[in-house]
Parts: structure tokens; sequence; C-alpha cells
């Protein structure tokens, strides 16, 4: 019933609304769901042919990458000996793991129609108190605070600007990326912090049974991410933000407030991302996390995210953070030199966007 | 329980703040910001209101007028060009790898030109074509131009450039500086092209009612292509005053010059939403965004840091822009 009245009343695109909305509403009224209306794109399979075209869009596109992942292994291992050894893929899944978190929070900007420019210049400011306070501290836990919480905060300060202020999203944090670095470089005066205490090292180069700490973070915010967007009542409101603002403020959603939390969240993703960053640096400087925000978006574009909203998942940018850690790893596997990685990324960042426009077919945008 | 509303938002909280906050807005915020920072750095400073130091604003004004001009119409079709500052660098490089090799400076500046126009092809296709969202598109060929100048360069200076180059940023015509002469042609052509010929009509049509542009027979998107296309060729021009500005060919020498051109666009109140444009806004927000630097500069505030005033420069103008359009 609710997905054929969202149709008519809205006149919006049959799988991204009635999927999402007649669960939040659901939710919303606190009714026990039907089957009948969770499954509705099931109930129209009429043979095993059609399987795989009645599968949900989220479904298709995940499996999909799922495939382009494993072949790009499988052309790795071809290229390079030293790709399918126990420390390289070590390696790939730590490298993986720094752009997942920071890619994570960014999944749920970018799941509301929102873009969070700012992550690697916030990563940078975050990454540089926190450095300053452990070395002169030597506190670990006064470091992580400050460091979670300055990333909060520049975090809060995008979701004021964007959701009271009605910025557009994409220069509003574009805007603070570049306030943010002004303040970096600053606040550090062209020095560079080095040598933290091994207690503190651990959290970004340390193991646990032969596994790098930081890809246990990766596996809990992967869990927590996946359950708090697919399973609780906020991370729907948020897809349904996504997907029409202006449904989901007339269902009652608190647009606004959900705005800020993503921006929140992605803020304070970037103030973990910058301590394990730190950890395994080892150092700090001005330009620390600079050269992270082209993979980081990339992360979550190649993940199936659309820019547009309402579309995609954390598990999808766990696959696009791995998938670009591939590439860039393989380049370096073959010895070519590091200035192509920018462009490499760059081109990968179009392709992706381009291709996810051509697969979403029926898509009215 | 939420209550469903089908009425607008009454103000409330955050809102009623926002709603007094409209009322200050204004239309010549651009005039406003220009004249309140040249006092107060006029009070600040010695040296500010020195005929030379004007100059020097003026001079270092016109490299950034040739890409914010462009920025305008590409920001007045609901789009953005982030990587006119990284092709802007690569066009840079090139000029200066052909004049090196060359000799002569026609077919450096030539390759300039086609390595902007290049790019801007390639955004405009990407963008009108594919219809990729402009600031992802722009995002991902910047990865791609600031590469490119890497590896072209390998991360060093191009030096040798020939001297006859210096005359397009340190040269006089009938005593004015040429810079100034090609920031008043671009700026003149600029303004009829956009003010007195139908392509300028299509395009505050094309952020205003593309649609109704396109049902009137219009070929909307080659129009659009057409903007990123000029956006990347007067990247093109602007490397050849910004080689002959620092005699040499760098791979990181306009890195973020695409945020200062955006930051006088929006200074100069166009809309990033609705297709309003303004052109003598943006040069007086070129003119802005150059006295904020130069000003910082006299008070010995480092480069980085005159970024983070600029972006909250661009902030400011932002939330102006957004007050005003709901006033209205």
């Amino acid at each position: 019933m609710f997905c054929e009245e969202s149709i008519n009343e809205y006149g919006l695109p049959v799988f991204r609304m009635s999927f999402y909305l007649a669960r939040y509403r659901d939710y919303f009224m606190n009714t026990t769901v039907k089957p009948s209306t969770l499954s509705s794109s099931a109930a129209t399979v009429r043979s095993s042919t059609d399987l795989w075209n009645a599968l949900p869009d989220a479904v298709r596109s995940v499996v999909l990458r799922l495939l382009v992942l494993g072949f790009l292994c499988f052309v790795l291992s071809l290229a390079s000996d030293a790709f399918l050894t126990a420390t390289n893929i070590v390696n790939v899944l730590r490298q993986a793991a720094l752009l997942f978190l920071l890619a994570s929070g960014v999944t749920l900007v970018v799941l509301t129609a929102g873009l969070d420019l700012s992550v690697g210049a916030n990563v940078a400011l975050s990454a540089c108190l926190a450095a300053t306070l452990l070395k002169s501290t030597g506190s670990i836990a006064l470091t992580v605070s400050v460091g979670l919480g300055c990333g909060l905060l520049i975090g809060i300060v995008n979701g004021l600007l964007v959701a009271v202020v009605r910025i557009p999203p994409f220069i509003a944090t574009y805007g603070m990326l570049w306030i943010l670095h002004g303040i970096t470089y600053w606040f550090m005066n062209g020095e560079t912090i080095h040598g933290f205490p091994p207690a503190f090292r651990a959290l970004g180069s340390g193991y646990y049974w032969g596994i790098p700490v930081p890809v246990f973070f990766m596996l809990i915010f992967l869990l927590a991410g996946v359950l708090f967007a697919q399973r609780t009542r906020w991370g729907q409101e948020i897809y349904a933000v996504g997907a029409n603002p202006e449904a989901a403020r007339l269902s009652g959603v608190p647009v606004k407030n959900r705005l800020i939390l993503v921006y929140a969240v992605s803020g304070a993703m970037a103030g973990l991302a910058s301590l394990i960053f730190l950890a395994r640096l080892n150092s700090a400087e001005g330009d620390i996390g600079e050269s992270l925000t082209l993979p980081a978006i990339a992360a979550v574009l190649i993940g199936g995210a659309s820019l547009f909203g309402g579309v995609g998942s954390v598990f999808g940018t766990l696959i696009g953070a791995l998938m670009l850690t591939l590439v860039l790893n393989g380049m370096n596997l073959l010895n070519i030199d590091a200035s192509w990685q920018p462009v490499v990324t760059g081109v990968i960042v179009v392709l992706a966007v381009f291709l996810d426009k051509l697969t979403r077919k029926g898509d009215v945008r | 329980m939420h209550e469903v509303s089908y009425q607008p938002d009454t103000p409330y909280g955050m809102d009623r703040w926002m709603s007094r906050l409209r009322q200050c807005g204004s239309a010549g915020g651009a005039l406003l910001a220009l004249t309140v920072m040249c006092l107060v750095f006029a009070l600040s400073t010695d040296t500010f209101l020195e005929v030379a130091n004007l100059k020097n604003v003026a001079m270092q004004s016109t490299i950034l007028l040739l890409v914010a001009l462009p920025m305008t119409l590409i920001i007045m079709t609901e789009g953005l060009d982030l990587s006119i500052g990284a092709v802007l660098t690569l066009a840079n490089v090139v000029l200066a790898m052909v004049a090196v090799s060359t000799g002569g400076i026609g077919l450096a500046f030539l390759a300039a030109l086609a390595v902007g126009a290049a790019f801007g092809l390639l955004n405009g296709a990407l963008v009108a074509r594919l219809g990729i969202p402009p600031f992802v598109a722009t995002l991902g060929t910047l990865g791609v131009a600031q590469g490119l100048a890497l590896v072209a360069t390998d991360g060093q200076s191009v030096v040798g450039i020939p001297d006859s180059l210096q005359f397009f940023y340190g040269g006089t015509w009938l005593g004015v500086p040429v810079p100034i002469w090609i920031a008043v042609v671009a700026y003149l052509v600029f303004h009829f092209v956009l003010y007195r010929t139908r392509f300028g009509a299509y395009i505050f049509a094309l952020g205003g009612n593309r649609e109704a542009l396109t049902l009137a027979g219009v070929r909307a998107r080659w129009y659009l292509v057409a903007v990123y296309v000029i956006g990347g060729v007067m990247a093109g021009v602007a490397a050849l005053l910004l080689t002959s500005r620092i005699s040499s060919g760098h791979p990181t020498a306009a890195l973020g010059m695409e945020f200062d051109a955006i930051a006088a666009v929006a200074v100069g109140g166009t809309s990033f939403e609705k297709g309003k444009g303004w052109l003598l806004g943006t040069l007086f927000g070129v003119l802005s965004v150059g006295v904020l630097r130069n000003g910082l500069n006299l008070l010995g505030v480092s480069s980085a840091v005159q970024v983070s005033a600029i972006g909250l420069l661009v902030i400011a103008a932002l939330m102006l822009d957004v007050l005003r359009g709901k006033h209205q």
C-alpha cells in the first residue's frame, strides 16, 4: 500500500522510494511489517532467468563489484609474483582499513546527496593537534579523545553549514577544506613532530594474531556501519533524506538533524582515521592528510553510492576501498611511478560515476 | 510521535536567527567586502596605500581574473571546475617545456592553449554528455592534470625560459603593464559575450532553466561543453602570464588557484544554484581576494593561512547568497 501511494503522490521511481520509504514508514508507524510489503520486488519473479533482473539494485551492484574485485585479484596475481604473498596481502588490508574508515563516514554523507570534501584536511588538523598533545603530555587517552573530538567538531560545523545555513554541501565542505588547511599550517608552523610511544603506535602498526590492528577497526566499523544504516531507524531515515528530502520531511523525518548527524559522523570517522594514520606514520606535519581526500571519495563512488543520494551502502564502500587499494598496490608492485597515482585515481572516480549511471537503468535522473 | 506537517517550516530556534540575519543581506556584498578590507589594511599597515603596492595588487590579480571570468560562466550553469588550477599548472609546465626546447614562444603558447582546450573538452564531455556531476568530474580531471604535471617534470622545475617571455608579465605598453591590458581585454570580451550575444543568453538559461532551453530547440549540451572549453582555454592564456611571472614551469605552480577563483566568484555574488551571475561582481571578487592576500602578506601572514581567510570569506559570501535567495 505504502509503495503505491508513494509512487502516485510523488511520481518517484519504484525501487528506490518504495523500498526505503515503505521500510521507513513501518518503523515510523510502529506497526508490524507485512512480508508482502517488503518483498514486493521479489514477488514479480516469474522464472529463474528473471532472477538477476529482479534482484534489488543494491544487491546487484554489490555482486557485480565483488566480481570485479575478484577479477582484479586474479589479474594482479598473474602480473606480479609478489602480489599473493602474506606480507603484501596484510599490507593491502592495512591500507584499505585506513581508507575504509575515512570513506565509511563519507558514505553516509553521500547517501544524503551531499559530499564531504573536507575529510582529508580534517585528518590533517586532528592528527597535528593529537600529535602535539601526545608529545607534550604523553597521555594516550587525552590524545585519542582530542583527535576524535576535533574531527567531530569539524563535522558538526560542516553539518550546520549544510543543514541550517543551507550552503550547497560540496562548496561548504570545500571552503572548510581550505580553512582547515590554513589552520593546520599555521598551527604546525612548518615543524614536524615524530617519535610517539609504542603503546600509541600499536594503534596503527600493531598486530593481533598476525592481523594488523587497523583491520580490526575496519571490521568493527563495517559491522557498526552496516547495522546502523540498514537496521536502525536513523539509518533508514538517512536513506529517505537522500532519496527525496521533501518526501522525507513530509513523512516526519527531522531532515536537519539527520544531515547534521551524517556530517558529524563523517568528521568523527576522520578523527579516528587521523589517529590510526598518525600511529602508522609515527610523525606529523602540515600536509599529512592532503592526499587522502580524493581516494576516500573515490572509494565511496567505486563502492556504488550515488551522488544523487539514497543509493549506496557501507559494505559497498568497503569493496570500493579494497579495489582502489589493490589498484594502487598493483601499480607499486609493477614499479609504476607514484606520480601516476592521482591520475589513475582521478580516472577511476570518473569511470565509477559514469558506470554507475549506466547500470542504474530506469532511473529518471 | 512526530506530527506530519504539510506546511512550510515556521521559523524557530536557529532558523529564527537566520531569518533575522537574512534582512542584513545586501546586493553589493562584493563592493562592501572590498571597501572594508581596503579600509582595514590601509589602517593596519603603512605600505598598503602606496602606489607601488596597489599596482602590485592589480598585477597579481590579473592571472586570477583570467580564470575567474570563465569560472563565473561555469558556475552560472550550475557547474564547477575544480580542475582549473591543475590545468593551469599543467599548461604552465607544457608552455615552459616547449619554450625551452624550441626557443620560440608562439608554439609554446599554442601548446598551452591546446592543453587547456583538451581538458576543457574533457570536462565538458564528462559533465554535459555523460551527465557526471561537475564537481566530481572536475575533481577527477584535477587528479589527472596534477599527476600529468608531476610525471612530465619528474617533480622538478623547468628552467631556461627565453627572456622574450618576460614581456607578458613584466613589460609595459603605452605606460600600462601588459598583464593589465590582457586582463582588461579579457574582461571586455567576456562582458560582451555574456550580455550582448545569444551565447551569453544561453549561458543564463543553462543555469536558470535548462529544460526550457532544450525544449526551445537549442543544443544545450553543446553550449555547456563550450563553456567548459572556454574555461580550459582561459587557463592556457593565464599560463602565459604565470610562466612569464615565475620565469619557469613548476609542477605545483597554480595548484589551489581554483579555490581563489571560486572564492572570487562567490564573493562577487554569483549564485551556485540559480543561474544568476554578475560579471562585474567577479571583478570585485577578484580584487577582494587580491587585496586580502596582499594585505595579509604585508601583515606577515603566511600563504597557507591566507587560504584560511579566503575560506572564511567564501563561507561568509555564501551565507549572504543563501540569505539573499531566501529573502527574494
